[in-house]
């Protein structure tokens, strides 16, 4: 064989298994790290090896990847008034604009794989993109003039997509309002009976009524576990009716019934279908979403307690299984997890002070102010007919940009000035509000000045 | 087999000629883009006065059982008769529909919604300064062509005139009743 051949075979050989070892890795292999162009962002690292969740189609073009960011954020988008939808770019009118900056697609902002240019959003986001549209914004707004081009949303006062809480007239409404409002607004849960919202309850078989001791329907030898049947006694799942049998028995297609030992989430999902939805929305569940099985605090970016790295996040990795304390759940149970400076720093915090008050007897039921209460709000829903106080249990939802806690968390108890502030502040955050804020937003001063203006000399105005 | 494919090709050609020749022969037919857009406007100018009139005039001014505000969300209140119809405007553009429509105004609430094309500028000037009168262009935007229709946007009832006098960030306080307050701007696609 001559030395050309012998190039040609070695070149057609080693060509043909790089092919087989790629394609195996693309379809088959569970580590696609090696395929990956590039890290991913906060949001969506977990999911880096599910590459189909967002390139679902290999022939797509754009309009897969677009249809992916819609699939997850859409309804976020849509629930909080998104301020530029794709349906303002549409117009031909506005393709002078489009030729510069594309706003009909996410990723013309918003690049994956690209870790070195991500920002503190957890998102790639280009300086000039509020320029292109709003540069004579001046003419209408002196008090903007001389402001950098880069500093419309990164000084705290606008938001590409949702400004619900920083709009104009919405800060006008809330001009001059206190720290601490005098009325707080702390919701309590379950607003009207839950069993109006569940159509398919199987109220014949677990008719409301408290169930004891006696009445336990399990297949299991858990009769003989004091610890288990003690705690389903004491809680709402007993008192409401709620069986073994509901959570552990599995009706198949054939309406054969298996007895399930270790319920996950889509037995919670029977009843609690919205909360199920957040939690595999959100970063505790997304991984299941996904089909990568639960995820474990070892592979969180955050830091994480060692002790808690082999956990597999589930409903019951912190409700706990039969005994379901949501009081756990809204402290103790992040805690376990979660060692960062923020959530360390939060026993020391006035916010803890006011959860260990109640949970001590010297303050009102739902005063206090527990990690949930933050990142897991409680927030009027309505589901079906109904409007429904649920826990939201996708954290995303009020996360990054911190604006969005303004509305939903913040003003439950705060002003809006001081609410604005106060997420501005990185220090503060970081101490978990132990203190004031030290820095100071003027977007409520612009809109004072402006009111001042407009209204005549009798009313007040300059 | 051989006869068979013979058969097969002598029909197709067979057909593809008749088709061919009964191109030829008929005409190109379709509605003038003139005729589309001003039917697309008295569809709209109808639904916007009705709603102007019987839903805002009467439930918000008249009767008072109910608000209207730009922030209808908050306010549990009844949306404008201006984001009703942009709201229509994006829910057509959204079904891909081959036409597109916006409420535009030489005196803009919104500065957003002032003329940016040349057309647009024009266009709104014309029916600015001749009332009763439309507005036909053409012009390029982008890679595509369009015939674009501007048409006058009257104040038809007094809640459109106070709403936008009294604005805060209205350019203009003193519109009356019949006044041209703005246009409705119509594009579609052309050939050429």
């Amino acid at each position: 064989m001559t030395n050309k051949k012998a190039i040609w075979v070695f070149w057609s050989v080693t060509t043909v298994l790089l092919l087989v070892y790629y394609f195996y890795i693309i379809l088959i292999g569970n580590d696609k790290k090696e395929v990956s162009p590039g890290e991913m962002i906060h949001g969506h690292y977990q999911i880096e090896m599910s590459c189909s969740s967002c390139h679902s189609d290999a022939f797509g073009g754009g309009e897969v990847l677009q249809s992916a960011c819609v699939n997850c954020h859409g309804e976020e988008l849509k629930a909080a008034d998104d301020s530029h939808p794709k349906s303002k770019f549409t117009n031909p009118r506005n393709a002078s604009r489009i030729k510069e900056l594309d706003a009909r697609a996410c990723v013309s902002c918003h690049s994956e794989h690209k870790n070195k240019i991500t920002g503190e959003m957890g998102v790639t986001l280009p300086e000039d993109f509020c320029f292109k549209c709003h540069q004579d914004v001046a003419e209408d707004r002196p008090s903007h003039k001389g402001m950098a081009f880069n500093t419309c949303a990164n000084a705290g006062c606008h938001n590409y997509h949702d400004n619900s809480a920083l709009y104009e007239d919405f800060l006008e409404k809330h001009l001059n309002e206190n720290k601490l409002l005098d009325s707080l607004e702390n919701k309590s849960k379950a607003t009207v009976d839950k069993l109006t919202l569940l159509s398919q309850y199987p109220i014949d078989r677990y008719p409301v009524k408290k169930l004891t001791l006696k009445e336990i329907d399990s297949h299991s030898g858990v009769f003989n576990d004091n610890r288990v049947t003690h705690e389903w006694e004491t809680t709402s799942h007993a008192a409401a009716g709620v069986n073994c049998s509901a959570c552990h028995e599995e009706k198949s297609s054939d309406n054969k019934i298996t007895w399930i030992e270790k319920p996950d989430e889509k037995s919670c999902k029977g009843c609690h279908s919205e909360e199920v939805k957040g939690f595999l929305d959100g970063k505790h569940g997304m991984k299941i979403k996904a089909g990568l099985g639960a995820m474990k605090p070892s592979e969180a970016r955050q830091p994480m307690r060692i002790t808690s790295h082999d956990k597999e996040l589930s409903c019951v990795s912190c409700h706990s299984s039969h005994k379901f304390d949501v009081q756990h759940a809204s402290v103790e149970a992040c805690l376990g997890c979660h060692n960062d400076t923020h959530s360390q720093s939060y026993k020391q915090s006035a916010h803890f002070n006011t959860w260990h008050k109640e949970l001590n007897g010297q303050a009102e039921k739902n005063t206090g102010v527990s990690c949930a209460s933050c990142h897991m709000p409680r927030q009027l829903k309505r589901v079906g007919e109904h409007e429904v106080v649920l826990v939201e249990h996708n954290q995303n939802l009020n996360l990054r940009p911190n604006e969005k806690m303004l509305r939903g968390v913040c003003m439950n108890c705060h002003g809006l000035a001081f609410s604005i502030d106060a997420l501005a502040d990185e220090k503060l955050i970081e101490n978990n509000f132990k203190g004031m804020p030290s820095v100071h937003i003027e977007s409520i001063d612009m809109v004072e000045d402006r009111l001042k203006k407009r209204k005549k000399p009798e009313e007040g105005g300059l | 087999m051989k006869l068979k494919l013979k058969k097969v090709a002598f029909v197709g050609v067979a057909g593809l000629l008749t088709v061919l020749a009964g191109c030829s022969e008929s005409k190109v037919t379709g509605i003038e883009p003139k005729t589309m857009t001003d039917a697309l406007f008295s569809v709209m100018e109808a639904d916007r006065t009705v709603y102007t009139k019987l839903i805002i005039g009467r439930l918000a001014k008249k009767e008072k059982v109910i608000k209207a505000s730009e922030h209808w969300k908050d306010e549990k209140a009844l949306v404008l008769p201006a984001q009703m119809f942009r709201y229509g405007a994006e829910r057509v553009a959204e079904k891909g529909a081959d036409f597109s429509y916006s409420l535009l105004s030489l005196w803009p609430v919104n500065k957003q919604n002032k003329p940016k094309t040349d057309v647009e500028k024009e266009g709104l000037q014309f029916i600015a300064d001749n009332p009763g009168q439309n507005f036909y262009g053409e012009e390029t935007l982008g890679d595509t062509k369009y015939f674009t229709a501007i048409y006058p946007d009257i104040g038809v009832a007094s809640a459109c005139i106070s709403c936008h006098n009294d604005h805060k960030d209205t350019p203009k306080t003193d519109f009356k009743l019949g006044d041209v307050m703005g246009g409705v701007v119509i594009r579609i696609p052309v050939k050429g």
